[in-house]
């Protein structure tokens, strides 16, 4: 049960994180998720990430942190099989699943939806 | 006028609401964590019939195409107007952002709208995370050459 | 003769707003200002899936209803002067193609009511042009998909944000005849004092209130007490704030002052962060709430500012600041004389 409650609470942190950039610094949105990904794949370079991930799961997954240190990843995977080209192919091959899923379901839903008001 | 740029500046610093930082955190901590808790209990289950690494792939893709549900009635907007970070941070962001995109320009196309701005918000995400890791790739492979 | 003392336009025989007309969506259905509207859209996309067209639709709607009113057909139109936030204003352009009258656009962002009202009262006065429509919109949706994200993106907004109002108004002009008159009018001039941030638009628009207003005043010889109320477009709460502070250091007392920002909707509890914003925004305040006080003798004499910002995505993204300006109208109402305070 532990799993789901540091799931829960170390995912909950890195949004807290996030938040407090957002209300204390003049950092827009995107700005926010281009560096969280920036950051997951230096601390996973540097090997803090994959204790993280191994201790909280998809706490750690999930966020984008989690994005970068599965680009970083999968470059390491690709680069110790095939050697040099894996800088290009290792990154994107581990993200291909939640890149493609993203735009097939984007574009199904832009089959089936339209755009909201907000009030 | 008696107001130059620098006088101006530190006006408006001085005018400033306070965002309720207290309650964006809450906001942000539940539901971000309420996120990863199904990403958790979701994870464990793809790992009852995959590998670890093919069972993270399957979370992703699965809480990606939650997020692609909710978004289509409009509820990603309202929660991610309450809970800002906590539904900006997770994957379920990410898809928001690609969903979103494609939903709102297809006036414009299915081209030259839904598929040329369908990465308008994720695109610097995938181009910043690809280049950092092929620096690190380098890195790395220059690091297994001692 | 029509006398002009430094920015500002004096008329010797004032030009008449005869009619007026405003219309909104569902957030200003559920505002403070809901009963003086003329129409009000529960579902502001007109079953269009193109929010730009949508727009046109509010306004085509809105200048059907003040031509009603008026008892007007399309081609008794002499001129419309009248613009929007699109890029290019289609959505003006658009209702001018259904309208077909004689048309001037006009880009002066949320400025575009004064704008339009300013330019409109100078040619009826002028006697080029009998019955002069002047009219703009603005459309929350619209407006997020052109200059923020798609709007079913979920993001929270910072407090100094403000909300596109969806709201249009539309006024006809005339040399004479009853309604209530345009004594004078003061177009601003651009001022920019660095601001760089798009989600405090009050704070970048608020030197060109000052300025217009510091120019309206000593042009005029008037100050603000002799105003029943001095109105500004859209600076909202944090740009009203630095407007009261700003004009206090400048010698002005702005107790009668009230931002349209802030009386479209109710800030503490319709989540608008500081604010309403828009052309529209400044145009239905004053279709629905200003005009129709003035008309009813409730109030005498009124200065209305409509404030604008005069970036774009482009230039924003550029690191460009942000100009604003301000455009002013001095109102009265026919019956009375000069515009003291009666209570």
């Amino acid at each position: 049960m532990m799993q789901y409650f540091w799931a829960f609470v170390v995912g909950g942190a890195i949004c807290v994180m996030g938040q407090l950039l957002i209300d204390y610094t003049a950092l827009t949105p995107a700005r926010i998720l281009t560096g969280y990904v920036v950051a997951g794949v230096l601390l996973s370079a540097v090997g803090l990430y994959d204790p993280l991930a191994e201790f909280a799961g998809a706490g750690a997954s999930v966020p984008l942190l989690g994005f970068g240190h599965l680009l970083a990843q999968g470059v390491v995977k690709a680069v110790d099989t095939v050697g040099l080209p894996g800088i290009f192919t290792g990154g994107l091959t581990a993200a291909a699943g939640g890149i493609a899923a993203s735009l097939v379901f984007g574009v199904l839903a832009a089959l089936v939806g339209k755009s909201h008001d907000q009030n | 006028m008696k107001l130059d740029p620098e006088r101006y500046a530190k006006m408006i610093r001085d005018a400033l609401p306070h965002s309720p930082v207290m309650n964006d955190c809450l906001w942000a901590f539940f539901v971000g964590g309420g996120i990863c808790l199904v990403g958790e209990i979701l994870r464990q289950s793809w790992m009852l019939l995959y590998d670890q690494e093919m069972a993270g792939t399957l979370t992703s893709i699965s809480l990606i195409l939650l997020s692609a549900l909710v978004t289509l009635p409009g509820w990603y907007q309202k929660l991610g107007a309450k809970a800002g970070a906590g539904t900006l941070v997770p994957i379920t962001g990410f898809a928001n952002s690609v969903v979103s995109a494609a939903i709102e320009f297809k006036a414009e196309g299915w081209v030259t709208g839904v598929g040329a701005r369908i990465f308008i918000i994720a695109g610097p995400v995938i181009a910043y995370g690809t280049l950092a890791s092929w620096v690190w790739g380098i890195v790395y492979w220059i690091m297994g050459k001692f | 003769m029509t006398v002009r003392k430094g920015d500002t336009l004096i008329f010797d025989t004032p030009p008449v707003i005869r009619v007026w007309a405003s219309a909104g969506g569902k957030k200003e259905a559920e505002g403070p200002l809901a009963e003086g509207f003329d129409l009000l859209f529960p579902d502001a996309s007109f079953r269009s899936c193109k929010w730009e067209q949508a727009e046109s639709i509010l306004q085509q709607k809105c200048v059907e209803r003040c031509l009603k009113k008026a008892g007007l057909d399309p081609d008794q139109i002499d001129l419309a002067f009248a613009g929007d936030l699109q890029a290019q204003c289609t959505a003006s352009n658009y209702t001018m193609r259904a309208l077909g009258a004689p048309y001037a656009g006009l880009y002066g962002a949320c400025s575009t009511m004064a704008e339009g009202l300013s330019l409109a009262a100078c040619f009826a006065a002028a006697g080029y042009a009998r019955q002069v429509l002047a009219f703009t919109s603005s459309h929350f949706c619209a407006a997020e998909r052109q200059f923020r994200t798609p709007l079913d993106y979920g993001g929270k907004r910072p407090p100094t944000a403000q909300w596109t109002a969806t709201a249009a108004g539309a006024c006809i002009l005339s040399p004479g005849g009853s309604g209530v008159s345009v004594h004078s009018v003061t177009l601003g001039r651009v001022q920019d004092y660095d601001v760089h941030d798009i989600s405090n638009m009050g704070a970048a628009m608020m030197p060109a209130a000052v300025s217009t207003l510091v120019h309206h005043f000593e042009d005029t010889d008037s100050v603000p007490a002799d105003y029943d109320a001095v109105f500004t477009g859209d600076l909202g709460e944090v740009g009203t704030g630095l407007l009261h502070r700003q004009m206090h250091a400048e010698g002005y007392d702005l107790t009668n002052h009230r931002d349209c920002g802030c009386l479209l909707y109710n800030v503490a509890r319709q989540q608008v962060q500081a604010g309403g914003s828009g052309a529209g925004c400044s145009a239905a305040v004053l279709c629905a709430y200003v005009l129709p006080r003035l008309a009813d003798g409730r109030w005498k004499r009124v200065l209305f500012l409509s404030t604008g910002a005069l970036m774009s995505q482009t230039t924003y993204l550029q690191g460009e600041s942000i100009p604003g300006i301000a455009h002013a109208v001095e109102l009265r109402a026919q019956n009375g004389a000069d515009g003291v305070r009666e209570g």
